[in-house]
This record gives structure tokens, sequence and C-alpha cells, in this order.
């Protein structure tokens, strides 16, 4: 049995809303994360998917140690990373390294590809000693598949794609454990996202690498993941296996969402069955009582008002979704090569 | 020219709809260049397609293969300069649009073509109610009663499924959900009652269950209205979805047009095989992704022969020397590839 990497434990996170300039009070809180486990395995792809809205980056940054969580731990190896300062946070946080979503903002424009990447050993110079430092960074070019020769330019002088292996060159810099990608091929295009998904997964087989994967996009997730966790308005609705999660998923919003994504295959319109929501995804400021999915679910019963479902293994399913009514339905497998 | 203009003769979705031979809109060997500082990028290329009362054609391309500017062409909101049109025609009923007055084009916007953006917080103004936006153009193009309009703009977003229409009137876009803004747009668009709706990237923005709903929403207007309708996309998903044509643009030119079951099915030109291989799918997990290799041309230096040839699989010398021109390659089919007949006949 491989053991975790990361365990997280009833994790929240919330956000007060203040209101006045001078005498500031607290009107409401942004529930943005509110009671979220999961284990993190050495090795494995976590995938997490969800709307906007629904916590993930936010989960993201926790896990970063960028914010504190309002309640409710992290453990890197057994040890609560919010406690954490001085030499340990920082031999922590070259364990844990962020891959962020858009590769235009995330570059400093003024520096170039070399001194991108090698910052991380200004921080971390047990790493690499001043002098080994830009091979170590001509090696990191070459290992995401850029031209090691363009280690004197600038980011605009990159397309999208290239950006964003500088942006994992840079979070591979000081041989983390885990990486955390928050929506890493979102901004780029289809056969640049092929490239950039194949890279990630070269580099997992190579360095055993564990990947926090957040996305939007359900392909994307199930391409890279060997485990998903479903996400809806700061709560995780399902986690299972890949498999478990597409093919035999229990949780009405699971099935929803699976049933929306648009399939490239023309013939399979026909014989689609589309779950339609209605309406938007409420705020998170205010959730609606008991399950935060009720007031777009169609199986919704006076029970989903007034309990929260946990997470949890139900009977006649095989992995836990929090619902009251988890039951499996097919909705991928329309069609058979 | 006609080594690059290569129009198709038969009538494509062939629905029946007993309407005069005639185009509603063509664009017929489009050029548009943009004159920056840096030097001269030729951003349209030579660009011929049409689309139909009651049709969808999907214009599928990856960013910066021209799609957008084309559309933004049609409609004669080009940024001028930099962009510059340097050749070919835009008919609308046969009408070259880009020989009208600007009364003439102004009197074509909204009433013949509308445009919906991917952006719906940047498209609408953020200081004027979204129901005053909605109701406007009934006050200036329909000379209507300011109390005529709103009644009119209610009943418009009313039909975009806006909860709560009357209540809604009053609101500012940032009030708005992302859905909703797009619901809007939609109304605003769609106020005049035009022939055809360029979409451009209507749902990119959107969740995916919300691009569910929105994407249904407009295929129903569609269909109520016969409408004719350029959805411009990347996503391969959506364009199966909803397309009856499709055409695949690469650095402004089209590579490849066909109906959506055969170029899905067999794709006729090496960059729509590409790009179909290279999408992760949800009903198949591979190991790994075929992809694309290299990036997209410089559209300042277009590279000799066929723009695709420095990242096709297939390329030969030929490909280097010769651009190859849109060709016919069967019933309602054209691809822009030397070895296009080798590709579909193969297994």
């Amino acid at each position: 049995m491989t053991e975790n990497i990361i365990e997280v434990r009833d994790l929240v996170k919330h956000y007060p809303v203040t209101r006045g300039i001078v005498f500031k009070k607290t009107v409401g809180q942004v529930k943005a994360v509110d009671g979220v486990s999961f284990d993190l395995k050495a090795g494995e792809t976590l995938g997490v998917v969800g709307e906007s809205g629904c916590g993930k980056s936010t989960l993201s940054r926790v896990l970063m140690n960028l914010e504190k969580p309002t309640a409710g731990t992290v453990r890197y190896k057994g040890q609560d990373i919010s406690k954490l300062s001085g030499g340990a946070l920082r031999r922590l946080r070259r364990q844990i390294q962020l891959v962020m979503q858009d590769p235009y903002t995330s570059l400093n424009p003024r520096m170039t590809v070399g001194d991108l990447i090698g910052e991380p050993f200004e921080i971390h110079p047990e790493v690499a000693p001043k002098g080994s430092r830009r091979n170590k960074v001509k090696e990191l070019l070459d290992l995401v598949g850029l031209n090691p020769e363009h280690i004197n330019r600038y980011p605009h002088q990159f397309s999208g794609g290239q950006r964003q292996r500088i942006g994992i060159a840079r979070a591979l810099a000081l041989r983390p454990e885990v990486i955390v990608c928050d929506e890493p091929v979102s901004a780029l295009d289809v056969s640049i996202q092929a490239q950039v998904m194949n890279l990630l997964e070269k580099l997992q087989n190579e360095f055993g690498l564990s990947y926090v994967f957040i996305a939007h996009d359900l392909s994307v997730v199930r391409h890279l993941s060997d485990r998903v966790a479903v996400m809806y308005l700061g709560k995780m609705v399902e986690v299972g296996t890949e498999d478990e999660i597409y093919e035999r998923p229990t949780h009405p919003y699971t099935q929803a969402l699976l049933s929306a994504v648009p399939v490239p295959d023309p013939t399979l319109r026909e014989n689609k069955a589309i779950i339609r929501l209605t309406g938007d995804v409420p705020s998170p400021v205010s959730p609606p009582s008991g399950c935060r999915f009720r007031t777009r679910c169609w199986k919704a019963q006076d029970v989903c008002a007034q309990e929260v479902p946990l997470l949890q293994i139900r009977r006649g399913t095989d992995h836990p979704s929090a619902c009251h009514f988890a039951e499996k339905r097919e909705i991928v497998a329309t069609h058979e090569a | 020219m006609s080594d690059i203009l290569v129009s198709e003769q038969s009538a494509p979705g062939a629905d029946g709809s007993g309407r005069p031979s005639g185009r509603l809109l063509e664009v017929d060997d489009l050029r548009v260049e943009f004159r920056t500082r840096d030097g001269v990028a030729k951003v349209i290329n030579g660009v011929t397609y049409h689309v139909d009362a009651g049709e969808t054609l999907a214009v599928l391309g990856e960013s910066g293969s021209g799609k957008s500017v084309t559309a933004q062409t049609i409609m004669g909101i080009l940024d001028t300069p930099p962009g510059f049109v340097t050749g070919g025609q835009v008919r609308f009923h046969g009408r070259d649009m880009l020989k009208m007055s600007a009364e003439e084009r102004r009197r074509i916007r909204g009433e013949g073509i509308a445009m919906i953006f991917q952006d719906s917080l940047s498209a609408l103004n953020p200081v004027f109610t979204v129901g005053f936006q909605v109701a406007e153009q009934f006050r200036i193009r329909r000379g209507m009663s300011r109390a005529d309009a709103k009644k009119r703009a209610i009943e418009m977003l009313d039909q975009v499924k806006i909860p709560n229409a009357k209540g809604r009137y009053g609101n500012y876009p940032h009030q708005f959900s992302g859905g909703m803004r797009q619901r809007a747009m939609i109304a605003m668009s769609l106020a005049l009652d035009p022939e055809v709706l360029i979409a451009d990237e209507p749902t990119t923005a959107l969740d995916v269950t919300v691009q569910a709903q929105i994407m249904d929403l407009l295929g129903e207007l569609q269909r109520e209205r016969r409408m004719g309708m350029i959805l411009i996309t990347h996503d391969l998903g959506v364009v199966a979805d909803v397309a009856d044509r499709i055409a695949v643009m690469y650095a402004g030119r089209i590579v490849e047009e066909a109906d959506v079951y055969d170029l899905y099915a067999k794709p006729a030109h090496p960059y729509t095989l590409g790009l179909l291989d290279s999408i992760p799918r949800m009903d198949e997990k591979g190991q790994e992704l075929r992809t694309i290799k290299g990036l997209p041309p410089n559209l300042m230096n277009i590279p000799p022969g066929c723009p695709f040839n420095p990242r096709c699989p297939m390329a030969q010398p030929v490909c280097r020397e010769k651009v190859p021109p849109l060709l016919q390659i069967g019933r309602g089919r054209a691809s822009a590839c030397h070895f296009a007949e080798e590709l579909v006949s193969r297994d």
C-alpha cells in the first residue's frame, strides 16, 4: 500500500465580506471551501473538477500554504503545514510546487527565462551551488522540450504553450514531490494542450511526482487522473477512481456535469441523454441549507433541505458520494467502438 | 485568382427549404492584412465560405487562425488601421457589403446580420442597465416610444429564458451571472430579427452545464426563426453537437470544408486529423495523446507552399513549393491538401 503524502481533513476556508471603509464590519462569509477531506498518495494524480466558484482554486492556495485555513488541517507527511515557520516552512515549500493557469501573467516580463527558472535556486541554494545553476536551468529547459539555447530570451518571445513549459520547468527546479496544477492547460489551444499534457505525464513517470490536477475540463482530467474528486460550492460531492466517477457516477451533480460535456462525435447527437440543469450556482455567501445542490437537483426531497448529506459509501454504491439518494447511472458509455 | 477560389457547386444543407438558390451570406476570397510597426501580418489569405437560412456553419480554428477577423470583416467592425481588407467580397443577398456606404452597412447590422461575442462582460456597457441596452434598439431602429420599447425588451429577455425578466430589466450587467449575461447578449442580438447570427465563441467563458443551456437556447431560437448561424469556435465537442457544416481554418485559409458527419468520420486534411487526434476524449482513455508537433506559423512570415507543411507528418517536397488550392473532393467537401484523396481513401 502506498503511503499518503498529503492528508487533508475537514478543511474550511472562509473569506470575510466587509462593509465600510473606516469602520469595517464583517457582514458575511464567502464559504469558498467548506469541509473538504481527501488524501493524496505518492505518485498518483488526483483530479479536482468543478465549475467556477466551487472552491477548487482556493483549495490549491491552501494546499500551497499561501492561505491559512479557517479550520481543519493539511498534513504533508504527517506535518501540519499551517503550523510550520522559518526553516521548516522553507523546506516544505521545496516539496510542494505550483503550476498556474495563465502563462501570460504568471511570468515576470522583465526576467529572462534563465532568471525565471533559476530563481528558486536563489531561495534554496542548497539544491544547486552557484556555479552549476546555469547548467541546471539548461537541463530543465531540455527536459520540458524547450531549446536550452533560448535561456536568455524573455517570456514575450515565447508562445502560450512554450510559456506553460517554462512554468513547469520552474516548478520542477527544486525537485518537488508534489505539484499542484491549477488549470494548467485551459488557456491553450487543443493541439498545444495535448503536448503539455503529454509532458506532464512524462515528467510524472520520470520523477515519481504526485499531482493535484485542478481543472474544469472533464476530459482533460480523465486523461491524466488516477482518482477524481468532484466539487460543488465548497464541498466535495463525490470521490472515486477515474473509472468510478466516469463510468458509474452516483451523485446527481456529477451525472449532470458529465452529461453536459460535448463529445466530439456527431453520430452521438441523437442518442445522448443530456441532463439539463436549470439556473446558476447559488452564491457561496449564503449557500442553501442541507445539500448545496438541492436547488438545482431533480431528485431533491424534504430531507435534502434539512440534512447535509455526508460524503460516504452508501448501499449499492462502491465509492463515496454526498447524496441521500446516490445511485448508479450510466452517462458516458453511450457507444461501443 | 482562380487557384485559391474554388467554391462548391452543389447545395449543401439539403433540408428542402425551397428558398431561391441565391446564397444568404457569402464570403468570397477575402483577404485581410494587419499593418503594424513590426511588419505586415497576413491574417486572412483568401477565405471563402457561405451560410444559408436555417443552417449552422461552424468555423473551427485555433487562436490566430483568422476566424474572428473574418467575422469582424463581415460585420464591418474591423479595426482600421491596423486591419485592411486587401481583396475579396462579402456578399449579403448577392450584394457586396464591402462596397456599400457606411449608412447602408449600418442598416444591415442588427437587422440583417447580428453578432454575439465571447466576453459578455466587456461586450455590455457597464453603466447602462441590461434592459435599457436591449430596448435601445427598438427606440432607435424601430422608432418605438420608451414604454413600448421596454415592453418589447422584456419580451425578448423572457424569450431567452431570463427568469423574472420584468424584475431583471433594471439590473446592471455586473448583477448578472456569466450565463445570464450571455442570454442578455443573445436577446440584444436577436432583437431586430436578423437573418444571420454570428456567434463568436459564445460559450468559451462559461461552465459546461451553463454552456449546454446556452447552446440549447441558441439552437431553439435558430430553428424558430430559420436563421443562418456562423458559429466560431475552437471546441470540437460543441461543433459535433450543433453544426451542419464545418470550415476548418489554419493561418488565414480554409483548409477543409465538409459536412459535420464526414469531417469527423474521415478528415480530408492532415491538420483536421491532427486536431481530432489531440483531443482527450472522455469516452476513451488512451495512453499518450497524439499531438501536432510545433507551433502555428508567424503570420508575418508564413512558410512558402502549404502553410501547414512544417508541422505536417505527410509533407512532401511539393508541399514546400506549391500552395494547395481548396479543391472539391466529393459532394459538399473540399480540402486544401495535395494528398487529400489519399487521406480520405486510406483506412
